[in-house]
């Protein structure tokens, strides 16, 4: 028997994102992987959002327009890590965060 | 229960699932299009909550632009048909502990605590509700972040267009 979805479930499944996200971003060492862990986290904090917006604050859009500038603000900052992986890259022959230690210290 | 149920449930499933296998996954393609789906379903939740215009926001943005950033990203930096290496059992462990821990902090609080909903009409989310309080200038007008977001988006690409230039050597 399931129950009708409402609020709770919906950051339920947020909660669970965002710690499927940080799990990710603890465990992998290839840059790429772990903006994609970043990529979950941002997206569970949308839901976290939207959610609120719609069952508690229905009246006001303030929660959707916190999910797009946080969509747009997570678009630039994909495009510069991507930059920064690729040039990381070229220096090193590798993206593994174990391999670039320079500033370690 | 009623449909809509059923494809909420379908659509958490989807998310969830496939964002655990975005996170182990060994090969590194696959964990990106594990992702895509996982963005897709929180795209579905979106449209599931009738907010039509932000689902199609997440779809055009994440899955036409980011993902496909990161695919890319993936064939200039990584040797396809290669697995990623092995985490350490410890490592893998610990980390499991510390985002269970968390997760159950947070349903912890979340089961606790009790919300209080609003009792003012709703605001459906259209698109002219949307442009008009976007571009607003009045009390509740989004103008002002707008014009910043712009300027952040013209800084970041520059910012990468300066990061991925290549050095020329010098000319005598």
């Amino acid at each position: 028997m399931m129950i009708e979805p409402g609020l709770y479930h919906i950051l339920f499944i947020s909660a669970a994102l965002f710690f499927i996200g940080v799990f990710g971003f603890f465990t992998r060492r290839n840059l790429v992987t772990m903006l994609m862990s970043v990529e979950l986290i941002l997206n569970s904090v949308n839901l976290n959002f939207i959610a609120f917006n719609k069952y508690l604050w229905a009246d006001k859009m303030d929660g959707l327009f916190f999910a797009i500038f946080i969509i747009a603000i997570a678009a630039a900052e994909a495009a510069v890590a991507i930059a920064i992986i690729i040039n990381l890259y070229r220096s090193h022959q590798s993206i593994d965060v174990e391999n670039a230690e320079e500033m370690k210290f | 229960m009623s449909g809509s149920t059923i494809i909420f449930y379908l659509l958490a499933t989807l998310t969830l699932v496939s964002g655990v296998l975005a996170v182990t996954t060994r090969m590194i393609f696959r964990a990106a299009i594990y992702l895509l789906f996982s963005l897709i379903g929180i795209a579905g939740i979106y449209f599931w909550l009738q907010y039509e215009f932000l689902a199609a926001v997440q779809i055009v943005v994440y899955v036409g632009g980011i993902v496909v950033l990161i695919i890319f990203s993936i064939f200039l930096t990584q040797q396809t048909g290669e697995l990623l290496p092995k985490q350490k059992l410890g490592r893998q462990l610990f980390s499991a502990l510390a985002a269970f821990c968390g997760l159950a902090l947070v349903l912890l609080q979340l089961v606790q605590h009790t919300f209080i909903q609003t009792t003012n009409t709703p605001l459906a989310p259209t698109v002219a509700n949307i442009g008009n309080q976007m571009l607003g200038i009045d009390k509740n007008g989004y103008a002002l972040p707008f014009e910043l977001v712009s300027i952040l988006l013209l800084a970041a690409m520059i910012g990468c267009i300066v990061i991925a230039l290549k050095s020329k050597p010098e000319t005598t």
